[in-house]
């Protein structure tokens, strides 16, 4: 246990913020790269872990149990978008037969 | 104990790579498994005990294997997906790495660090986790289960098969398997 906490100081708080940007990065990236929707979905998954790694990092060095209950109701609320957009998913792919987001361009105009 | 945080890191930023650049959306899904386990890592080395058991459940037990079932279920393997232009992915990728040097200098300066003695690793136990949620932030916690219920609700919703009516989209230009 006390190996743990020494452990943690080890690791700077800079390497957090970098590695987090990194992820949400490649995550905005790859929602912009990809056409099938549900990488788009794992993609904008991504994008919201790097954040929660960012917060679970900056409330261990503040101190803070706020930061970490934060992450805990994003990954509630994660649960639900995905609940939900795996639905419109099926039915897209039920009734437009494809999940290819170029189809998907009524919403534009 | 540093490297095993570059570890961590190589394996995260490797899988996230590997779920963008994968072609099959089966191998995105267990490279995403492979990131996510890895950022569950992440939180045990930062000693937040409470949200590497809840990530490990939450998202590899049930949104994954959700997200899985699905890709399975509708077969997507069989489609083979059309790539956008070269330009476009180009430009994607320009935007990220644009992304990456925008969040990096906003960070650089004026990035105010907490003092040493702020640090406090035990915050992440689930007694002080229990606490911190059943006492600040109760309201939140209750509302979250009727966000839940809405949600359930909506995805029966949504996903029920009704054959009445047809939203009549532009059919796929990807080619599509018909023997599978």
């Amino acid at each position: 246990m006390d190996n743990v906490i020494t452990a943690i100081r080890v690791v700077p708080l800079e390497h957090y913020f970098f590695l987090s940007f990194l992820l949400f990065s490649i995550g905005m990236a790859g929602a912009l790269l990809r056409r099938n929707i549900i990488i788009v979905i794992m993609c904008l998954e991504l994008m919201l872990n790097s954040v929660n790694l960012l917060l679970v990092a900056l409330s261990a060095f503040h101190g803070d149990p706020g930061g970490q209950v934060m992450v805990f109701f994003i990954m509630l609320v994660a649960a639900a978008e995905v609940t939900v957009g795996l639905a419109i998913l099926v039915q897209l792919k039920r009734n437009a037969d494809g999940v290819d987001i170029n189809q998907l361009n009524r919403l534009k105009w | 104990m540093l490297y095993l945080f570059y570890l961590l890191a190589a394996v995260s930023i490797i899988a996230a790579v590997v779920v963008v650049a994968a072609r099959s959306p089966i191998n995105s899904v267990i490279a995403l498994v492979v990131c996510f386990l890895s950022i569950a890592g992440h939180y045990v080395l930062l000693n937040a005990q409470f949200l590497a058991m809840v990530h490990v459940i939450v998202y590899t037990g049930a949104i994954l294997v959700l997200m899985l079932f699905v890709i399975m279920l509708l077969n997507m393997n069989a489609t083979v997906e059309q790539r956008k232009p070269l330009a476009v992915r180009l430009m994607a990728v320009v935007t990220g790495g644009m992304m990456l040097l925008v969040l990096l200098a906003a960070t650089r300066q004026g990035l105010a660090l907490p003092a040493p003695e702020a640090f406090n690793p035990g915050i992440g136990l689930v007694r002080n986790i229990g606490m911190s949620l059943f006492q600040d932030f109760l309201v939140p916690f209750e509302v979250s289960s009727v966000l839940f219920l809405s949600a359930m609700a909506g995805a029966m919703m949504l996903a029920k098969k009704d054959g009445t009516e047809d939203v009549n989209l532009p059919p796929s230009s990807e080619p599509r398997d018909k023997a599978a």
